[in-house]
């Protein structure tokens, strides 16, 4: 049988998250922050523990076989990713520390030692911070660069004619924007917006920190010049992420940290440097957490994209359904195009007393401004907003829950 | 329900709902904003002082009811303090929303209502933001985090 065409199975695969299964003041545990960070499968856990008592040594550098061993599995880590993201070839994939290091590397090495002086960056206004501050510090360090900003709509969408427009002034070097945002759930049109920026010679990076865990992503098919994801949202461990690059960008971009693994040749004097990806991954690798995005990614693999696609989608129509029933709720944009992310805000609450008293039910949700700070302000949100984000494991019922404690809020805080 | 009562009880949801002092203050002799960077959470405290102690206090702001009450009790609290006097409350304030354990004195009868906190470890800087922003006016500074 064809797994990618089964429909989800939310209870058994529920089974495979140990945390789920806990309970909170004698209530079922229910996580509506995977956007945030995402449970773990035993498949991930298991992966780890055999790579440490099974497989483990230091890689890249030992002439054991132990060594070889850990070697080859780390590069089948890299070799996963790759496929994952569907790229041509297995050095186009860096791994880092998560998309907060894979988009510092752009910003150093890139945007260091690519861009010129005069040329600018654009953003959108609904980038989390990863995504925001590592250019306002290119912007800062006095190299020339610029940074602008493209506009979102009033429904959370990114606004093409201001993309548009800010290109047309010719200065553009890197669009960099996310592929869906972690507050509105907004996906944004990935290939339309390579499209744009490859017509004014612009590079384009994609934050993929959440649009990873929700759709395919084919790099190739967007014409992704950067791709960036992290591990620990994608049911993997922390500390582990994925920078995707064009093997031609790779190979002009200097090295962004310098130590061992990443040098050709080294005197005292200067250094030579390897060939990506081993340019671009100074020190000890993350080798036990890349044995568990492995795992995670062969995980996801497993029971297929399309029917994780198709089980969200489930969701977000049931959310749109039954969350705005709730009296005095009011849902923080309104994109078409949407992933299982949903912020909002409560009349009789603030999100903060909200998140409070929903978890005295075991229900999970973020409040605050999600590392969205600017987002917040554009939508007029300075109090931030409550977020239930949901993963494969999240059941109809749990949007339920929530929606209930979200009725009892409002009149225990009337 | 009963340990939420701990963080919401009858006084702070009075508070809350209606503020004492929400206002800016005519005649501002020391004055300071506190945000919670990672809420958006913020207290503006305004004092006027008489031959060194507290006449008047105030504030302005925005957040969840625990930081808004926190604010209200607290410009009813400081009323005729010097400012050595209303530095030890405050700190004894914080104290106390850390580790619940409420201390003597008649103006804790009020007070003592933010000790709840110390059990949502996540809230304790929402019932501390109005405190260390009264310190960072009291010491002459513009701004406070409670982060
Ligand atoms: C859209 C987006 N970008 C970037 C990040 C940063 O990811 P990390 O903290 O794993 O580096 C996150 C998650 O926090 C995110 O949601």
């Amino acid at each position: 049988m064809d797994l990618a065409l089964a429909p989800l199975d939310v209870q058994r695969i529920r089974q495979d998250f140990p945390i789920l299964s806990q309970t909170v003041r004698g209530r079922p545990l229910v996580f509506l922050d995977s956007g945030a960070s995402a449970q773990k499968p035993r498949q991930v856990m298991d992966a780890m523990r055999a790579c440490m008592e099974t497989a483990y040594a230091n890689v890249h550098r030992g002439a054991y076989h132990l060594s070889e061993v850990a070697t080859e599995n780390h590069e089948a880590s890299r070799e996963a990713a790759r496929r994952f993201l569907n790229a041509a070839r297995v050095e186009e994939i860096i791994l880092t520390g998560g998309s907060t290091s894979a988009i510092n590397l752009v910003a150093h090495s890139f945007g260091r030692g690519m861009l010129k002086p005069g040329q600018r960056v654009l953003v959108s206004e609904m980038e989390h911070h990863a995504n925001l501050v590592p250019w306002q510090m290119l912007r800062d360090d006095g190299r020339g660069i610029g940074l602008g900003f493209i506009r979102i709509t009033d429904a959370g969408e990114l606004d093409l004619d201001s993309l548009h427009a800010e290109l047309r002034k010719g200065d553009v070097g890197l669009v960099a924007v996310t592929h869906m945002s972690n507050v509105l759930g907004t996906v944004t049109p990935a290939g339309a917006i390579a499209r744009m920026a490859h017509e004014h010679g612009a590079r384009v990076l994609f934050d993929g920190s959440q649009a990873a865990v929700h759709r395919r992503v084919d790099v190739q098919a967007l014409d992704a010049d950067f791709y960036a994801f992290t591990g620990h949202k994608l049911y993997g461990p922390t500390g582990i992420g994925v920078l995707y690059a064009k093997h031609e960008l790779l190979e002009a971009m200097p090295p962004f940290l310098g130590g061992g693994d990443m040098i050709e040749t080294v005197t005292l004097e200067r250094s030579t440097w390897a060939a990506p990806p081993a340019r671009f991954e100074a020190g000890t690798p993350p080798i036990i957490e890349a044995a568990g995005m492995k795992a995670a990614i062969e995980y996801v693999e497993a029971i297929g994209m399309e029917a994780m696609e198709a089980h969200e989608r489930s969701l977000v129509d049931h959310a749109m359904r039954v969350l705005p029933e709730v009296e005095g709720l009011t849902l923080v944009g309104s994109a078409q195009d949407r992933g299982g992310v949903f912020s909002f805000s409560l009349d009789a609450a603030h999100p903060h007393d909200l998140s409070t008293f929903v978890d005295r039910r075991g229900i999970c949700i973020r409040a605050g401004r999600h590392c969205a700070e600017p987002l917040h302000e554009r939508l007029g949100l300075e109090s931030g907003s409550a977020r239930a984000s949901f993963g494969l494991y999240t059941t109809h019922g749990e949007i339920d829950a929530l929606a209930e404690a979200l009725r009892e809020a409002r009149r225990f805080f009337a | 329900m009963s340990d939420l009562l701990e963080l919401y009880p009858p006084e702070i949801r009075d508070h809350a709902r209606k503020p004492r002092n929400r206002r800016r203050l005519e005649c501002v002799d020391a004055t300071a904003r506190g945000d919670n960077p990672l809420c958006g959470d913020r207290v503006e405290v305004f004092l006027r002082l008489e031959d060194g102690r507290i006449a008047e206090a105030s504030f302005l702001g925005r957040g969840c009811d625990v930081s808004q009450a926190s604010a209200s009790m607290l410009t009813g609290a400081v009323g005729g303090l010097g400012s050595k006097a209303a530095l030890d409350l405050s700190e004894k304030v914080r104290e106390m929303a850390r580790i619940g354990t409420v201390p003597d004195g008649e103006r804790f009868e009020v007070l003592r209502s933010l000790a709840g906190a110390a059990k949502f470890p996540s809230r304790v800087k929402c019932a501390t933001l109005a405190w260390v922003t009264l310190e960072a006016a009291l010491r002459g500074g513009q701004e406070a985090s409670s982060e």
